[in-house]
Parts: C-alpha cells; structure tokens; sequence
C-alpha cells in the first residue's frame, strides 16, 4: 500500500511556522522531518512519523506554490486562491525575504549577477547555510535591486511599496541595494571584524548625505548612485593636507581644543597629520569608481586601524571627529565649509560606528 | 422577451504575459451569452489591462436567463494568427432573478483556464433588468428561490413543506463524441463544462416550473448529481424539497421569542400568488400560527413502464430498530390516518430536509434504503442497439437522434427505487422519508443506484390546510414529551416489520422505544441527549471477479446484501463499544470498481437519554474447552469491557440512575446476556419484554468461530479516539457541545493509495482501507492541532475507485473550536433554559408554548448534583449560534455572560475574507441574506504532470483554485459566506507514463451575507428588556 496522492487543502490556507522556517532554510522534507521528529513534536501530539511525512509534504507543497506570489509580495496581498489573514501575509512576506547575517556579509557590495551566483556553492559550505536557502536570499537581493533601480523617489520607500516590507528589513535591503550598486568592498580581511549592520548603518548615512537624493529628489537612482559632482569636488579638500600651514593652523586648533580633554592626548597630537591626510586622501581620491568601492577599507586602513593600535578609547575617537570636523570652520583660508560638512558629517558617523574591534 | 441582461467589462489583472517578445498581454474580452456575443477593444501591452467598457446589453428570455450561463473569454490579440484564449470565466446569473437575493454581480473573477488554471482576474459587472410578464411563468420558474441548505434557512419560516420534487436531463457527454479525438483537450473541457451548466440551468428550471406548479416558492435541501456514465452520457438529477418560504423581517428575527402576537411580522411571500391556505395572522400561541401544510399536488414523476433491463436485481434493506408502545391507541389510528390521508395523495412523501420546524417530526421508524444494480448499454434504443450491435463505431453517428428517450429510462430506474423505499417506509409504519438522498456509483457499465432515508411519521397538524380540532392538537403535544417522542416508536407493537426489542421510553416511560434507533437525519434540536457524540465508521471491502455486462451486474448484486449487512453489523458493534445507542446523518456508500466494492458508512453515534442503556459486547468461542482459546477469548473480552469504559469516560456517557418505582414497568438488567449472532436486526431473538416478564437485556454476542470473525473483533479495536480536545461527528451539530467560538477552517482532504500485491485478500483489502481512513483522520487531527479545543463536524467522506488498485478516499468537514471553559462555567439553570428552547429550530419565530417548557422541565430526570453538570449541558443539543439567536440580546443576563468571557476579537474580519462551510450556520453569526446558490462544475487537465507537482501538486492547487473561484462569486454577489457547501464529486484520473492527469470537480453551497454577533450586540443593547425574562435567562452569547 503506497500513497500515490495525499493533500489537504484548508479555506483559510493553514501555515505552520515552525515548518515555513524549514522550508527558508533549505531543508529537504525528508531532513525537516527528521528535525520536526527530534523536536519532540510526535511525543507531544501522538502523531506517527508518516503524519508528520504527509504534514511537512503537504506544507512545503504549499509554500512552493506561494513562492510565486512572493517575488512580488503585492500579489499575494490582492489573489485569491490563497485565503490567508493579512497578519499571516505579513509573516510569509517578512519571513521570506529575511536574510542571514552570515549569508549577507558574503555577497555585500558584491555584484548581484550570475558570476556571484556561482560562488553560492561556496559561500553555503563556508556558512554552513544550505544552498537552497543561499539561493533564495540571493535571488531576494536581485530582485529587490531589479525592482527598484532607476526608480525614482526614496529608496526605502520603493523597497517598502514593492515589497512590503517592514521599517527594519526595508532599510537592510536599502543598504544591501546601495552597496551592490556601488559595489563596495567588504569582504577583505580586515573588513571582516564589521558587521552588516555596522555597514548598514553608514550605507543609511551616505544615502542620505552622499547621493543625487540628497540634493535632487526627483531624479531616477536619486538614492543608489552617489552625487557625482559632489565627489568631483571633494578634490577640493585636499587644500586643507596639501596646505602645509591650513594643516598646521587645523592641528594646532584641534590640539588646544582637546588638550586634557583627551586620554590619548600626545598619540592624537603625533599622528594628526598622518589622520587628516588619511581622511582627506579619501575624499579626494573618490572619483575615481576603484576607490569608491575601496572606501571601506582606506577608512579602516588609514584612521581605525592605527587609531586601534594606539588603544584610543572610542570617547576620545568621537571627540577628536568632533573637533576636527568643527575647527575647519575656524580655518579662515578654506572656502569649502558647505562640502566640508556634507563629506565630514557622513564620514564621522561612519568611522564612529567602523571604530570598535 | 422578459429580460435585459447587461454586461460590463472594467479592467483585469495580474494576466499572464502572453507576448514573449514584449513580455506584455494585448488582452480583448468576448462577452457571450447564447448565441449572442460582444467584444471589448483590445488594451494594447498591459497584464493589468482597463477596458472599462460600455454596458452590453442582451435581450433574451427568461428562460434563456435560466439554463445560460454567461460566458466570458479574455483573449489575447495576435495580428498575424488566431487569438489565443488566455481563460474563461463562467458567471451563473439565476442568483440576480429573484427579487430579493442579490441585485448586481460586481467583482474580480479569477480567469480559469482547463490547462492552466487560473491566470490573472478579471473585473465584471452583471444586471439584470426582469420585466414583468403575466405569462412569465410558462416556461421559466424565476423567482423559485433554491437553497442547498436542508432545513428551513435561518431567516425564513416554512408556510408550507409541499414535498418532494425531481428531475433529470441526459445528453451526449461532449468527452465521449468523436469530434473529441480531433478536438484539442481544451476544447473539450469547455465544451464539457458549458454543457453541464446548461443541463444544471435547465434542470433547476424545470424543478422550478413543478414547485410552481405546487404553489411553492422555494426548494430547500436541493442536491444536484452528476452521473458521468461515459459512452452512454451525462446525467444531471436533482432531488428537493418544495416548500413556501416567507421571510423573515429582520427586526422581527432580532426580537426575543416572546409570547406576543404582535412580533409576527409578515412578509408576502415571493410568488406573487397569494396562498389561501398559508397563515391565519392573529392567534396569541404564535406555534399555531405556522400552519405547515401538504398542499396535495399531482405527481410529477414520468412513470414509464419499466425498462427493457430485465436486470433489476435490487437487492433490498429495511434498516429499523425500534419498536413500541400501543400506547394511545385510538390516537395513534387517528393520527396515522390523517397522516395518511394527506401524504397519500402524493407519489414520494420524501423529504431531503435532515433538521425540521419544531413539531413537524413525530416519530422516527428507522433507516430505509434501497439499492439497485442496473447495466447502463443496456440504455439505448432497443432499435439502436440493433442496428449498431455493441461495437464502438457508433460513435462516429449523430448521437442525438438516439437518446431522446433516455430520462425516460433513468427516471423509471428512480421511481422504482423510489417505490421500494416508499415500502419500506410503510414496512416500518410510516408514511415518510425524510433526510431522502440518492447516489449512483459507476464503473464502466455498471451502474448501483442508491437511495436511502428515514422512515418517520409526521404531525398532521403540518400535514394539513386548516385548522385541527384543538383538543387534537391538545393530545399531541401531551403525546410528545420534549425530547423523546421522536423516538417512540411507530410501528405497532404486535405487527412488528422485523423483530426487535422494546422498552418503555427512558424519559416519559409512557411509550415504547426501540433498544437502538438508526437515521439519516440530524439529531433533532430538542432530543434529550447524554455526553457527547462521536463519528463512527464502517468500513468494508469485498473483491469481485472482474466480469464483462450481465454477468458482473449479477456478481455485484449478489454481493450487495452481504455488504450491506456486514456494514450494519460493524456499525452496531462499533456503536455498542462506544456506549451509544443512537446513530443519527448515517450515510452508507458502496462503491463499484473493476475487481471489488467498498462500503463505507458514517454517522454520528449519541447516547438518547430515552433509550435504554446498550448492552455490552460478548465474545463467544465455539470451542469452549480449550483452555488457551478460553485464555484468549477471556483477554479479548476483557480488552472490550476496559475500551466501553474508557469511551463512556470520554464522552461522558453517564446516565442517571433511575430507580424502578418510579415507572413501575421491568427494568432491564444490564449485562445479562442472551445469545445472538450477527443478526440483522440485532436485538431480536429475544421476546419483548412485554410478553416476557423477567426482561433481559441483550448483550451483544460475538461469536468468534473463525479467522474471519476474529478479524472483526480485532478491527473494532484498531480504531482509535481521537487526540484529546478533538471530537468529531458527521452532523450539523455535536451533541454536548454548544460554545463554539467564530473559529472555523473547512478543508477539504484527499488520498489515493495503490494496492499493492496482485494477490489481495479481503482481509489484506480491509485493512488497508481500514488504515487509510484512519491514518487520514490522524493527519487532519494534527494538522487542526492548533485549533484544540475544537470539533470536527460535518466530517463527510467518499470512496472512489478510479482504477484496478487505487482507492480514493475525500474528505470535506469544517473544524470549529470551542471554548471549552465557558462549558464548565454553564450553570445548570443555563442548562435547563437552553433545553427549553432546544426546539427551537426556526428560532426567529420560536415562541415556546409554556406548558411544554414546564413539561420538559418535569421529566427532566437529571439530579442537580454537580457532576452531572457536564452530562446535563449536553441536553442542549442545538448550535450555539442558533441559540445565542433565540436568546437574543433583551436579555440583560445574556450581556453580562458576554462581558465576563474572554470574547475572541472579532474586528480582524477584514474586508473581503469569505467562509465556506458545510454546515447550514456559521457560530456566532447571523445570517442575514442568502443571495442564492452556488453551484460550479470545473474540469482541470494537465500533460505536464511532473512540471505542476506531480498528482498531489496538481490536485492540491486545483481544489485551491475551485475553492477561490467559489469565494469569488460570492464575494461578487455580494456575499462573505457559503454555507451548506459540499463538495459532490471529485473525479480524479491520471496516466503518469504520459504525464498527464484530469480532475473533474462539482461543489455547491449557499451564498449568504453574516453578521457578526458581536456587531449586532450594538444595535440590540439598545432593545428595552422584554418581559420574557424566565424565557431568556442564562443564554450565553456566542461570538
């Protein structure tokens, strides 16, 4: 006696979470039985190992045939042949396209093509997260930045209008859009101590600060691709490095400012120099793409690393950004406060949140 | 020329994209309705194209407006090549044409497809402009409301229960023309699909041109068939019930069941005939004013002579327990002679309602049924089969000029049928059937006819126009005890069709009653029941020489007797066990295959409070000095006594002692056994007690003297309770239970398995079957553990036999949870108050005599201790719905049980969700409007079988897809529930070395407009009390 076909279809479609959560992580419905059974589940509702068999195929059967409508989240919302509670529709949509840490650390900044798909194989062995789960998030971050480019209008409102995803996870995939669209580097070595949320964190600031949406919001892209014209002019700021006495005049106002103020006092008066040129080298350097997508690492590189290796507390490094970026106002010769502030303010906040082991 | 029908094509969405190039749709929608056809412009590259167009307008007759469907094709346009259809939507307009159901059909439609499924929505608007005609009723019957529901629908009342009506229409099955070999799949589905929408529209008109005739308006408890006969055709019957609805006014139906005249707010009834012998507006006892007549109408049923099949092997059962008293003896003569006198004058006094108005049931004989095997090539024109011999070339010639008499040859299958349960019925001293259904099973040629019902006597005082001499009427409701009468018996005691064992009624001790009581009707609202009630299932499987024509119609009927008695003997085994005595909705199904018939029973068993305690099983062996035989017989019996126990335990099957002097009459002492095997009618060789003074009680003997019966034994045992917090029963209702909260989920469930040796055994055969039905009720129970508490009701299964070595079980039943806290907080008052209004059936006009509360309360045997609290809440067998109805919200007692629960919140309802439900109700809602009928027929094919998920997918997503076509409609008619839905056939082929599989799927329902109760919990608060408060007390509000 072998069942040949065995369904069960319910007016309001039945979801179990626990089930949906196997489905995501890519487990076949023979080892998501073996891990439903070890769950003690059997034990607690009596069931047989072939009920369980027949519920966890009849689930995934169900999820695969709602996999369609979750590629675009509005579907599911107006179909009809799934009846589900609109907090259910929710769960699905925010479940589906949830991602994990491990995984997104792997493909940031990468370029979501086929080349990059490829490597799943071994970003799943490495992650230990199965191939089918790597695939699905993968194609998530595709799609989600198919979608949305040259789109016009804020970033994270077309995600959460096209995808109907929550606040948080919305702007998770804004960043996550942002950096494969400008391809940042974030899987170097000594990137490797970041979090992607450390990295969502400065993708929402230079979002805001950086792009063509900060000054123009009616423009396609306005929040992927950065201002342009506004990196053509960091250029600009080299003055403040190259100027030996705007340099001079820039450190001895930061150094009295500071003086006792700081516990690393005399490491910050030693490598002043070495740190703004650091900083103003980065900025300069931004027109050419290479060095945009190197942005992350020139900043651990040139001010967090030796910053660490001087054992400043991050008190004094909020400090010192504080007066560096303050003091230039003082600096009578520099006539590019405006871009000063747009560049510094971003980059403050960056490298505060990049400072930590 | 009586109709306008008007059309409008808005917009459509999310079409799949039908230009690869472009990845876009230019989409067009023809508009068709009989030969007539408009077309919208093409929207030019868009999968969510805004035609918006002008209104079409189509001029047809009424009857035109009956039998059609609309049909509506969205198409995408090709410049170079012809259209591609990209699906169809097939809108049935017959809800628009009574006056008062829905008005418009507005709404997104999923765009269906026979090879795809379903691909995108489309929006449409549908009216109907009716013209009066004084001759509009010739031909067409609209305005003849049907309603699948079988009782009296919630917001009407019964004026008049005429009676049966039927109809069949035959055509030639499109699938089975030769065309079809040239025709793409697709053609053929649809023109299979539209030609059985016609045959359902043209039969519902003619079922309505004879309800007219009977001066109804309505037909309750309508049930349309299919019989997919294959070469030989495609038969569309109908059974119902003919009666005059009048409804209800709504603030009428809101009002608390009060003693006052001036609450019967009339309607006129729908047909616009005025009815002389309806209802005298006036009387202060508002129960006589529903005067429930027979208007005695001619007969409807073409009586052909009998067929050329010679082959009417009809095997038949009388299926009765019970027996009586001569209690009232000139009375009853009385009675039955009006009864008589007034169902005579009708061929069929049949009834498919399986709940009824207050009253109207009087006694319960027993279960009728009837079976008859017939070979369908047999069906022809003698001079056809002539000409043509039995070869398959026929096909090639026009089919038509040779089944024009065929209904006549089906109808005459049915009357026969129908003759032989009318017999029965009169076999067990009574003139009716109610809770009628009829069924057909078919393998290839062969075909088993079914009907079955329960033979019942009904109250002359429904029976007749006019008025009854009151002190008559005063002797009924004397001879009625609440809760019991149902149960006396109606045959005469000495005159006993079968023999049985009688004893005096539990309750009344007034009037004899049979020791187990069988029916195919639901547990009547005012039954006094005990504990709660649980499913219980025969199931059986006998194989059968594969055969060719006369020979296998032979075989088949010799086995049909057998089948039938061994499912009885299983049922009465499997009831005792459980401690019950009572069966009530019994379905017996048997199903015809190549090499085997299946049998397959369900019902609900309950313990009758008026029925005397079941006697125990007892195991005999045949070789009593055989010392380990002995050793094991003594261990299986013992293993049957613990499991009687434990399901008494578990359904909380305790009755109340009652002590002997109290009646005075012989008490049958339990456990005494007395010898009887396996014999039909089960209790029987023992006298009546009236003749034998010393009154044993039987027990049930067993006698195990073969493997066979050892089987048996073990089988019984093999089934196991559901998990705790489950019940489950075949029913509208499960007894014991009355707080059910809003939660519901129907679902509907479907295996196949493959035999697997070639060799198979009965024995192999059984337990397979056996465990698929058990191993699919275990999946439900867990897949619905979230629910717990919570019942499954309704649970309706069938058996088909698609091929050699598969079985195909469905399942369709809804769970409902309960609360299972507010059960324990009833009080026993509460009890008590809900019994009185227990039969209330048709509660929105409910007005409870008081002697009969009085009554009720006096007999009531129950002692007030605190653990039979839990047995006595049971009593009150009806929904919680329709109580929390009947208490309405006057009750200022009713509010304040509603605050003090946990009320489930109630506001997620969002816009737009429709509930589906076999049940006639929906807890904790009222409904308000039934906007008409729902019945569809779909047909989904697929050659790429692996790509769509193999059979499970591919039958998964289409039994998905009908049931969003189903909310579809209703939603466009305005409506957010279909209750009384019920999934008819569900015909499933497959041929996975070619990758393809076909499914043929026909559900029907009732589309209705709820309201919460809850929401209307507002509007009643502002109700000043009434004073009926001793009435209205303690009622819990459901939400």
């Amino acid at each position: 006696m072998t069942s040949e076909l065995d369904i069960f279809v319910g007016n309001t479609t039945l979801i179990d979470e626990d089930v949906y959560r196997l489905w995501l992580d890519g487990y076949s419905v023979s080892d998501a039985v073996a891990l439903r059974v070890r769950s003690g589940i059997l034990e607690q509702t009596g069931a047989t190992a072939a009920v369980l068999q027949s519920d966890t195929m009849d689930h995934y059967r169900t999820f695969h045939m709602l996999e369609r409508l979750l590629h675009a989240p509005p579907k599911l919302l107006h179909q009809l042949i799934f009846q589900i509670p609109p907090s259910r529709q929710a769960l699905l949509i925010e479940r589906y396209y949830a991602f994990d840490e491990a995984f997104v650390r792997e493909v940031l900044g990468k370029k979501l093509s086929k080349g990059t798909k490829k490597d799943l194989d071994d970003i799943s062995t490495k992650t230990s997260i199965t191939l089918k789960s790597c695939r699905r998030q993968f194609d998530n971050f595709k799609r989600v930045f198919k979608v949305v480019e040259e789109m016009r209008g804020s970033l994270v409102d077309n995600i959460q209008q096209h995808f109907l995803l929550s606040d948080r996870l919305a702007r998770d995939y804004a960043a996550i859009v942002f950096f494969a669209n400008n391809r940042f580097e974030t899987g170097k070595k000594k990137l490797q101590y970041l979090s992607f949320g450390d990295f969502a964190f400065c993708a929402e600031l230079m979002i805001q600060n950086w792009t063509l949406g900060a000054v123009d919001s009616q423009v396609d892209d306005m929040d992927m691709d950065l201002d342009k014209e506004f990196l053509q002019d960091l250029k600009e700021l080299k003055v403040l490095v190259a100027d030996k006495d705007l340099l001079d005049l820039h450190k001895s106002l930061v150094c009295t400012a500071l003086r006792g103020k700081l516990g690393v006092f005399s490491e910050m008066e030693a490598n002043f120099k070495n740190l703004s040129r650091g900083l103003v080298n980065v900025a300069a350097k931004l027109t050419h793409n290479k060095d945009v997508r190197d942005l992350f690492v020139d900043l651990v590189e040139k001010f967090v690393e030796p910053c660490r290796s001087d054992h400043w507390p991050l008190s004094d490094v909020r400090l010192f950004l504080n007066q560096y970026s303050a003091s230039v106002h003082s600096l009578d010769g520099f006539r590019h406060q405006a871009l000063w502030d747009r560049y510094m303010g971003t980059l403050r906040g960056c490298l505060l949140r990049l400072y930590h082991d | 020329m009586p109709g306008k029908l008007k059309v409008k094509i808005v917009a459509g969405r999310h079409l799949p994209v039908m230009d690869r190039a472009s990845d876009l749709t230019d989409a067009f929608v023809e508009v068709k309705f009989g030969n007539t056809t408009f077309k919208t412009d093409v929207y030019l590259k868009s999968l969510n194209p805004q035609w918006n167009s002008e209104w079409f307008k189509f001029e047809v007759d009424d009857e035109d407006l009956q039998d059609e469907p609309l049909q509506i094709t969205v198409l995408d346009h090709d410049t170079y090549s012809a259209n591609d259809a990209i699906g169809k939507v097939y809108i049935d307009i017959d809800p628009l044409l009574y006056s008062e159901a829905a008005t418009v059909i507005s709404g997104w439609f999923p765009i269906y497809d026979t090879i795809h499924g379903i691909r995108g929505e489309i929006n449409v608007v549908v009216k109907v402009d009716l013209f009066n005609d004084l001759n509009r009723f010739r031909q067409s019957s609209c305005g003849v409301k049907f309603f699948c529901t079988t009782s009296i629908p919630k917001c009407y009342r019964a004026v008049i229960i005429h009676g049966f009506v039927e109809e069949l229409v035959v055509n030639e099955d499109p699938e089975y023309q030769w065309i079809d070999r040239i025709r793409t799949p697709r053609a053929s589905n649809e023109a299979r699909q539209r030609l059985i929408s016609l045959m359902s529209g043209e039969l519902q008109r003619k079922i309505g041109l004879k309800v007219l005739e009977m001066r109804g308006n309505a037909v309750v408890g309508y049930l349309q068939c299919f019989d997919l006969e294959g070469e030989s055709g495609l038969v569309v019957r109908a059974i119902g019930t003919a009666c005059t609805l009048d409804k209800l006014s709504s603030p009428a139906a809101f009002l608390p069941a009060c003693n006052s005249p001036s609450k019967e707010i009339k309607e006129i009834p729908f047909n616009e005939d005025p009815n002389p012998n309806t209802h005298s507006s006036g009387p202060s006892t508002p129960l006589k004013n529903q005067t429930y007549s027979f208007s005695p109408s001619k007969s409807y049923s073409r009586q052909s002579s009998s067929s050329d099949t010679d082959l009417s092997l009809t095997p038949k059962t009388g299926m009765g327990s019970g027996s009586a008293g001569k209690e009232g003896g000139p009375f009853k003569a009385l009675l039955r002679q009006q009864t008589q006198s007034a169902l005579e004058q009708r061929e069929f006094p049949f009834f498919t309602l399986t709940a009824f108005p207050p009253g109207f049931l009087v006694h319960v004989g027993g279960v009728v049924s009837a079976r008859s095997v017939k070979l369908l090539d047999r069906i022809h024109n003698p001079a056809f089969v002539g000409i043509m011999g039995n070869t398959r070339s026929y096909k090639l010639l026009d089919w038509n000029s040779f089944n024009s008499d065929e209904p006549e040859t089906r109808d005459a299958w049915w009357a026969e049928i129908r003759q032989e349960i009318k017999s029965h019925a009169k076999a067990l001293g009574c003139h009716a059937v109610v809770g009628y259904s009829e069924s057909t099973s078919i393998c290839e040629e062969v075909c088993i006819l079914s009907a079955s019902g329960t033979a019942a006597v009904l109250n002359p005082r429904f029976l007749q126009d006019g008025t009854v001499e009151g002190c008559l009427e005063q002797r009924l409701e004397e001879n009625l005890p609440a809760g019991c009468g149902f149960c006396h018996i109606p045959y005469d005691e000495l005159n006993m069709p079968f023999p049985a064992h009688l004893t005096y009624c539990y309750n009344c001790r007034k009037q004899k009653v049979p020791d187990v009581l069988f029916t195919t009707i639901d547990l009547p609202t005012d039954a006094a029941v005990i504990g709660k009630g649980c499913l219980i299932q025969a199931r059986l499987c006998r194989l059968k020489k594969k055969a060719q024509a006369e020979a296998n119609a032979t075989a088949i009927s010799n086995l049909l007797p057998f089948m039938e008695y061994e499912v009885h003997t299983q049922l009465m085994n499997k009831l005792k066990l459980k401690g019950m005595n009572a069966l009530f909705g019994l379905r017996i199904q048997i199903t015809v295959g190549e090499n085997m018939l299946m049998g397959l029973a369900s019902a609900t068993g309950v313990y009758l409070a008026a029925l005397p305690t079941p006697g125990g099983i007892q195991i005999a062996g045949k070789t009593p000095n055989d010392g380990s035989y002995e050793q094991h017989i003594s261990h299986m019996q013992k293993k049957i006594n613990d499991t009687i126990t434990k399901n008494k335990e578990l359904y909380e099957i305790n009755p109340p002692e009652i002590s002997e002097e109290i009646i005075g009459s012989p008490i049958p002492e339990p456990r005494q056994r007395s010898r009887l095997l396996r014999s039909q009618s089960e209790s029987s060789d023992e006298v009546t007690e009236l003749d034998l003074s010393h009154g044993k009680k039987d027990a049930f003997v067993l006698e195990i003297d073969d493997t066979d019966a050892m089987e048996d034994v073990h089988s019984l045992l093999t089934d196991v309770p559901p998990p705790s917090g489950f019940y489950s029963c075949n029913t509208e209702i499960m007894p014991g239970i009355n707080n059910w909260t809003s939660e519901i989920q129907m679902f509907t469930s479907v295996r196949v398995i493959r035999l697997s040796s070639l060799n198979l055994t009965n024995q192999a055969l059984n337990k397979n079957f056996n465990d698929l039905c058990e191993n699919l009720l275990k999946s439900l129970y867990f897949k619905l553990r979230s629910m717990i508490p919570c019942c499954l009701c309704h649970v309706n299964f069938t058996v088909s036999l698609p091929e050699d070595e598969l079985i195909q079980v469905t399942v369709t039943a809804v769970a409902i949870t309960f609360d299972k806290n507010q059960a324990l907080q009833t009080t026993k008052a509460q009890v008590e108050k809900s019994l009185q209004r227990a039969s209330t059936d048709n509660e929105e006009l409910l007005q409870f005599p008081l002697e009969l509360c009085s009554d009720s309360l006096s007999s009531h045997p129950f002692p007030p201790a605190k653990e039979h609290l839990e047995s006595a809440s049971s009593n009150s067998g009806i929904p919680a719905a329709q109580r929390a109805v009947t208490v309405e919200k006057a009750s200022p007692m009713g509010e304040g049980n509603f605050r003090n629960r946990a009320a489930p919140p109630c506001a997620n309802s969002t816009v737009g969700v429709v509930k589906m439900t076999p049940l006639s109700f929906i807890p904790g809602a009222k409904i308000t409007k039934y906007l008409g009928i729902i019945n569809m027929f779909f047909i989904r094919e697929t050659t790429s079988l692996r790509e769509e998920g193999g059979v499970s997918g591919f039958l998964h997503a289409f039994i998905a897809e009908v049931f969003a076509m189903v909310r579809a409609h209703v939603a466009a008619l305005g409506g957010n529930a279909v209750v009384s839905y019920i999934m008819k056939q569900c015909v499933f082929m497959e041929n996975p070395n070619k990758n393809q599989a076909q499914c043929l799927i026909n559900v029907s329902g009732d589309a209705v407009v709820f309201v919460r109760e809850s929401d209307l919990e507002v509007v009643s608060t502002q109700q000043p009390p009434a004073n009926c408060q001793p009435l209205c007390t303690g009622g819990e509000v459901t939400t």
